[in-house]
């Protein structure tokens, strides 16, 4: 109902400084959570938000941010798992809004449960950012986690205008800088476009890593892939060799291949596209998973095309349309394979509910098959957990 | 399954008691919405006559008839529907058709349980299998025992150890049971579970972990979604219908939350659940282990709330699976484009309080535990948890009680933190304000931290910041934390709407968010809002169609229930009819008045004075219509008109006039009306001096409700001494108001509607008790049976005359005291009353749509006829006296009913009989124990019980009645009292169910004390045995028992009642 134009006109009412809380005068008193118009002045300052589409947004920006971050502005709609999110490297180049209000109940868990040990997400965009964490795993809040690891941390109240705004406009780029807040800004302000890099490349293992000793050997291609994939499958029989994206892996000893989640525009992954298409000759099976479902069909022959906002959430409705069973599902892409360039052996086998976008991809005859979601969840539904199981089967 | 089904029969769940309450309004109405648009007829059996589920419009046909085996049977006899919806009536109907298919009648009559079916109810419900079923899919449940007899239950506990949960199987609102630590408490608590239920539970304990409940939805191609999950913030220990509840949880990191989705997901499957079930979990905030506690597999409170919380119509949906619909075939129905099949996103918080009314109740007990207590619940949305939870205080009370100004007083903060009572929320924010310690509150709570530190931080704003110096940003930061602008003004010694004004000026003003299901992801055009002051935008724009806002009823309690979310939605449909924009307000999530289709916009938000202003604002409105929401909303009228917000209907000042008792007093002098005598005191001697006027008993009532102090009858000086003292706080602040109590008069009401002072309907309704009771307590009747015309003549005449001084608009009632034919009035309520769909559906006239009618001046003048009809409506009170421990089940001059069942016969004692079982008691065995207090009641009763002994009853007496009857020759059996502690006593036959029905008159007003007449009626409660307390209902009952017998009442539907000539 509201128009993008309203939320810029409203936008020019918002007049945040970024002032002083009043509780914060107290600091012996300690406020359980910063937002937009409480937070401590050491550790934010005003700041904006701006999008290529025109629209400023005013916040505060986390002291440890550099001068100015660039990156394309997403939204995810999950209400939990915000460490498994901000681990994620598929989120490389993006600053991630979340549409849930409060982020940070549960603070932050020891390494070994992040899906990677690097945070590769250019930045976080929160309402509110809860430092009031009593969970039992927790190790550190949420705020020390970010500073911790140089995340810029955005605090703006209404991430659901935001939200509508990315979903009425597509995803935009965007810059956060504490610099000029208020200037009238030239309209020359440079946004960076983070697909015009090679983002896989810079969230790769660079070098081959072995994981267990069992009977079945699984090359996993490494394009940003999540630690949950390496946990899933090695519940398995499995012995899994991660490979670089970059790795050819066709006159290697395997049983499987699997290619991983990963960032960007699939079509900049080039390389790992042509050792697929050579390895497909091979008829092993494959499994792919979001990117990894991208690059098979690419490698297939068929094209993607970047969808207006993405998918990112943990209540993704698909349907298996062989078996005509739905499953919730956890998702993070921006791109999706499009349906009338599939060739012909191949067959969509999942579709969204909302949008009827292809999720899956599968041939008709050979052991290739890949999802566009996220069986391994982490965060989100573990209703497709099965699909390893699937997998490994088929080695 | 076949989806061919051509009739389906829906079961209600009868009158609103403690634990199951509006919410199956709710999910019933839905339900028959969701079918009839499929194209099915639909049978309805329910005789909660004030519910929006049983109005002509919502069933094909409709039974105002008792939810026992025996009707339902009839009724399937007779209606021969096909399929049978068990889901969507509480426990209630879950029980009768469990009954149903055990003895065959479905079979034998072949219809078809729809949904989950009956085997994987069985299971759900009886916890021995329940625990047996997941144990085979690896599912943990609580280490326990099921024992049938004491000394099983004692084997029980050598296994589990101290402390133990006590369970009694097939219950709702887990009534029966308890926590028990000692050996002795355990003997106690496992007989009296086991006099209630064949069968009970003795478990491990899991005080203090938390508790988390996910709402699940399977189709029958086994798809499955949990549309919602909730963590209670008061941990185990405490019901869930007890506790503060949030959606979606806020403590379990990704790893719990999805664990127990996925084992919530994994138990409806394996249970075999088609349609809606819950399943809660306890989980240990120590090291993450969990334990499934239970599982509902029917639409529950916490459906309700889920469905409010989300925006996903689950009781819609959940019938349309129970047909046989794919998730995946439905539309979700707030974006209108995407699935069904998919689980919301929030992007706010949702908090729900419970609405206690123990205050109501002298002599119950205030600590909360395992039994729920609650009477109704608000729900708050916001963008913080802060504000949220303020937010919801304040509904609970229409903004009179916030946390910062609240009237309890504790003496010993810790221990109300660590032993629970209904103000513990209080207690906590009281004990940060004092600066108590976060850890210390959590070790004695087992509250989580998370939750502790919110609170801790409002008391800390209110405590260091609110009062200082206002400036933009700290009043910003105040309204962020969901503190009012009346609290901010009352720090700052100013009133609201000073700070309203200054908040206006500075750009202050809370923004309106749509709720949508998927956290903005989709478009949607949702009409459902809240309001936050997290925000810079708002989602939606003014309508620019000059909307009528409906305030709706806010959250149940004693005296304001699911009737008046009747009225306002019957309001909201009438004006939409005639074409009006129209908005509903209203907190409460039990209702069918926040259903986002029964309106064009509905806020829900708080029915407070800033809240409403603010929406009103926004909106631009044509006008509001307070008179249908009850109370709450009704006090908003003179407080709205005060800052010229147009209200629609009767003109404010004259709603002043009759709710001002000195205004209308004085209104009725010039009249020439009589009134009861009353005067206003502020002190004993005042007091004093009106007793030796008037004379004793007196009624005595708190101008000052909200201390809770109860309205009272004072016999003597010692008595009216006592009630001005303990009523502390008396002063010309807060004065009592002391009236004349008319002994053995007849109490009436005229419920109607009028036209600029002109009356377009009413009808008489008549109460059988005498005089003293109060009139929400009261078995009323219509048409009346017992009046003189000379009297109807006169009551007439007064409201003609009332109504047309204070031009009234729009809804009205009277009550009236009639003693041979001297008639005075009470009080006259210019607001739709409890009894208007009583009267509208025994009438077959819609006051509310007439009442609509008036307000928007169309025409509506017609020939209603309300007082000669060829049937008779009985409405009878429903008391929740067995979930109160303590509570002295005495009907008297304050509210204790939590709700009403009304059934229609073709005579008063046929109505009488039917509404009487339909308030789900029973006379189980031809004996009766009769305790009567007093020769004149002793001599009114006389002839009644001669023939109950002439139609074989046995008769058990105690002394005084024992003596009275066979000195005038009618055999019965001689009882003891408790207090003479001799045999064979009360006690031993109320305990071996020797007893089919207790008649015990107290001989004159309740006095509070516990004597032996509480113990017999207590006891009764206690071991559910029927108990009369009343002269004029035990004449009436004690007639029905001999003259009548339920086989041969003709089984009519409300149709053919209506359609009779």
């Amino acid at each position: 109902m509201s128009s993008s134009s309203h939320f810029i006109k409203q936008k020019n009412k918002l007049k945040v400084k970024g002032n002083v809380s009043s509780a914060q005068k107290n600091p012996q008193e300690g406020f359980f959570f910063y937002k937009e118009t409480a937070a401590p002045h050491d550790l934010f300052r005003p700041a904006e938000l701006i999008l290529n589409t025109g629209v400023r947004c005013k916040g505060l920006l986390s002291s440890w941010s550099q001068e100015v971050t660039h990156g394309e502005i997403v939204f995810t709609t999950g209400m939990t798992g915000y460490v498994e999110t901000i681990t994620d490297p598929s989120y490389a180049g993006q600053v991630i809004t979340f549409t849930y209000p409060l982020i940070g109940n549960y603070g932050v868990p020891a390494q070994k449960y992040w899906e990677h040990s690097t945070i590769s997400a250019r930045g976080v965009i929160v309402s509110e950012a809860s430092i009031n964490q009593t969970h039992y795993a927790n190790i550190t809040s949420f705020i020390e986690w970010l500073r911790g690891n140089q995340v810029p941390l955005f605090l703006c109240s209404d991430t659901r205008a935001l939200t509508k705004h990315i979903r009425e406009h597509g995803t935009p780029l965007g810059t956060l800088s504490a610099s000029g807040v208020g200037k009238k800004h030239s309209s020359t302000r440079k946004f960076l476009d983070p697909a015009t890099q090679n983002l896989v490349a810079a969230v790769s293992i660079t070098k081959k890593k072995i994981y267990g000793n069992g009977a079945k050997r699984i090359i996993a291609v490494d394009c940003g892939m999540k630690e949950n994939i390496i946990r899933e499958l090695l519940s398995f029989d499995t012995t899994i060799t991660r490979v670089p994206y970059s790795y050819d892996y066709s006159e290697d000893v395997f049983d499987g291949i699997f290619v991983s989640n990963g960032p960007g525009d699939p079509a900049m992954a080039k390389e790992t596209i042509a050792i697929l298409e050579k390895v497909m000759r091979q008829n092993k099976p494959i499994f792919g998973i979001c990117l990894g479902s991208q690059l098979l069909a690419l490698a297939a022959g068929a094209k993607t095309y970047k969808l207006p906002y993405g998918h990112r959430g943990q209540n993704q409705p698909c349907q298996d349309l062989v078996s005509g069973r739905c499953y919730i599902t956890s998702q993070n892409h921006g791109y999706a394979v499009d349906e009338k360039t599939l060739p012909k052996d191949w067959t969509v086998s999942f579709r969204n509910l909302n949008d009827f976008s292809v999720e899956g991809v599968a041939h008709r005859k050979k052991p290739f098959f890949s999802v566009q979601f996220h069986p391994e969840a982490s965060p989100g539904p573990t209703d497709t957990r099965f699909l390893f199981k699937k997998f490994i089967d088929l080695l | 399954m076949n989806s061919s089904y051509s009739k389906i029969l829906i079961l209600g769940s009868g009158g609103l008691r403690i634990g199951q309450a509006g919410e199956f309004d709710y999910s019933g109405s839905q339900a028959l919405k969701a079918i009839r648009e499929e194209g099915i007829k639909t049978v309805l059996v329910n005789p909660n006559i004030a519910t929006v589920q049983t109005d002509e419009t919502m069933a094909d046909v409709l039974y105002l008839q008792p939810l026992t085996f025996e009707v339902v049977s009839e009724i399937i006899k007779k209606e021969k529907p096909d399929g049978l919806l068990l889901g969507f009536g509480g426990q209630t109907a879950l029980n009768v058709g469990l009954e149903l298919e055990e003895k065959g009648i479905l079979k034998q009559h072949e219809v078809q349980v729809l949904g989950t079916p009956v085997s994987a109810i069985r299971i759900s419900e009886d916890r021995g299998l329940f625990k047996e079923s997941l144990a085979a899919i690896d599912v943990l449940t609580p280490k326990s025992k099921v024992a049938t007899s004491l000394h099983e239950a004692e084997q029980a506990i050598e296994a589990i150890g101290f402390p133990v949960m006590i369970r009694s199987g097939y219950s709702l609102g887990g009534l029966g049971s308890g926590v028990v630590h000692t050996k002795d408490a355990f003997i106690a608590c496992v007989s009296e579970a086991l006099s209630k239920s064949p069968q009970i539970l003795v478990e491990e304990y899991l005080h203090g972990w938390k508790e988390i409940e996910y709402e699940v939805l399977r189709d029958a191609a086994d798809n499955v979604i949990t549309v919602c999950n909730m963590e209670n913030m008061d941990p185990m220990g405490i019901h869930t219908g007890e506790s503060i509840v949030v959606a979606p949880s806020q403590t379990l990191n990704n790893f719990e939350y999805h664990r127990l989705r996925e084992i919530a997901c994994a138990v409806a499957r394996h249970i075999g659940i088609v349609g809606e079930c819950n399943v809660q979990f306890a989980l240990n905030s120590e090291n993450g282990e969990y334990r499934v506690i239970e599982m509902n597999a029917r639409l529950s409170r916490s459906s309700a709330l889920a469905s409010k919380a989300t925006g996903y119509p689950l009781a819609s949906i959940a019938a349309k699976l129970a047909l046989g619909k794919r998730l995946d075939q439905l539309k979700n129905t707030i974006t209108k484009d995407t699935t069904a099949f998919f689980e919301p996103a929030l992007d706010y918080v949702v908090v729900k309080i419970p609405k206690w009314d123990i205050g109501k109740l002298r002599s119950a007990n205030h600590t909360i535990g395992t039994e729920m207590k609650s009477v109704g619940e608000v729900m708050a949305i916001g963008r913080s948890f802060s504000e949220a939870l303020q937010k919801g205080v304040r509904m609970l009370n229409g903004g009179q009680i916030e946390l910062s100004t609240h009237p309890y007083h504790f003496t010993n903060h810790e221990e109300e933190i660590g032993t629970p009572t209904d103000h513990r929320l209080f207690a906590l924010y009281d004990y940060f304000k004092k600066k108590g310690s976060v850890q210390r509150a959590k070790e004695l709570s087992c509250i989580d931290s998370w939750f502790l530190n919110h609170l801790k931080q409002i008391a800390d704003y209110d405590r260091i910041c609110i009062g200082k110096p206002l400036t933009k940003e700290r009043l910003r930061e105040a309204k962020q934390l969901g503190f009012s602008d009346r609290y901010i003004g009352m720090r700052h010694k100013r009133p609201e709407a000073a700070i309203r004004k200054i908040r206006i000026r500075w750009g202050i003003t809370p923004f309106i968010k749509q709720i949508d299901t998927l956290a903005g992801e989709f478009p949607a055009r949702t009409n459902y809002l809240y309001c936050t002051y997290s925000g810079t935008n708002n989602d939606i724009e003014t309508s620019g169609k000059q909307p009528i806002v409906v305030l709706g009823s806010g959250p149940y309690s004693i005296g304001s229930s699911v009737e008046f979310d009747w009225c306002a939605v019957n309001t909201a449909r009438m004006l939409r009819k005639f074409g009006k924009y129209t908005v509903i307000i209203n907190s409460n999530p039990e209702t069918v008045s926040t259903d986002y289709d029964e309106s064009d916009r509905l806020y829900f938000e708080e029915l407070t004075l800033e809240r409403v202003q603010d929406i009103l604002d926004f909106e631009k409105i044509k006008g509001v219509i307070i008179s249908v929401g009850g109370q709450i909303a009704q006090n908003l009228a003179t407080p709205l008109h005060m800052n010229t917000y147009p209200i629609l209907g009767t003109a404010p000042h004259f709603i002043d006039m009759a709710e001002d008792r000195g205004k209308f007093s004085a209104l009725l002098g010039t009249l020439s009306i009589d009134q009861p005598a009353w005067e206003r005191v502020t002190n004993f001697k005042h007091a004093l001096s009106f007793a030796r006027r008037i004379g004793y008993p007196i009624l005595v009532r708190p101008s000052y409700v909200l201390s809770g102090a109860a309205m009272n009858v004072v016999r003597s000086d010692e008595a009216l001494r006592k009630y001005i003292d303990d009523a502390s706080g008396v002063s010309l602040d807060h004065p009592v108001v002391l009236s004349q109590f008319i002994m053995g008069a007849k109490e009436l009401e005229i419920d109607g509607v009028a036209c600029d002072g002109e009356i377009i309907v009413q009808a008489i309704t008549e109460h059988i008790e005498n005089a003293g009771v109060h009139s929400g307590d009261a078995t009323v009747v219509i048409p009346p049976q017992r009046l003189y015309m000379e009297t109807i003549r006169q009551t007439k005449d007064i409201a003609h005359k009332i109504v047309r001084a204070l031009a009234i608009t729009g809804p009205f009632n009277i009550q009236f005291i009639a003693k041979n034919n001297d008639i005075k009035v009470i009080e006259c309520n210019v607001r739709a009353s409890r009894s208007f769909p009583f009267v509208s559906k025994v009438t077959n006239v819609n006051f509310i749509e007439l009442a609509t009618k008036a307000i928007l001046a169309i025409p509506c003048k017609g020939d209603y006829e309300t007082l000669e009809l060829n049937h008779v409506g009985v409405k009878h009170p429903l008391f929740s006296y067995s979930r109160l421990k303590g509570s002295d089940p005495v009907a008297s001059v304050e509210m204790a009913s939590t709700g009403e069942v009304a059934c229609i016969g073709d005579t008063m004692p046929e109505a009488f009989l039917l509404s009487w079982l339909a308030t789900e008691q029973n006379v189980s065995q031809k004996k009766v124990l009769l305790s009567i207090g007093g020769d004149y009641s002793k001599a009114k009763l006389f002839e009644a019980v001669k023939k109950l002994e002439q139609a074989g009853w046995e008769i058990y007496a105690t002394e005084g009645t024992h003596h009275y009857l066979t000195q005038r020759g009618v055999g019965c059996i001689f009882v003891f009292k408790f207090s003479e502690g001799l045999n064979p006593n009360i006690g031993d036959i109320i305990k071996k169910h020797s007893i089919g029905l207790i008649v015990n008159i107290p001989k004159g007003p309740r006095t509070g004390a516990e004597t032996d007449g509480y113990y017999i009626r207590r006891f009764a409660i206690d071991h559910h045995i029927p108990v009369i307390t009343n002269l004029q209902i035990a004449r009436i009952f004690l007639q029905c028992m001999t003259d009548l017998s339920v086989e041969k009442i003709k089984l009519r539907s409300w149709q053919e009642y209506m359609n009779r000539t």
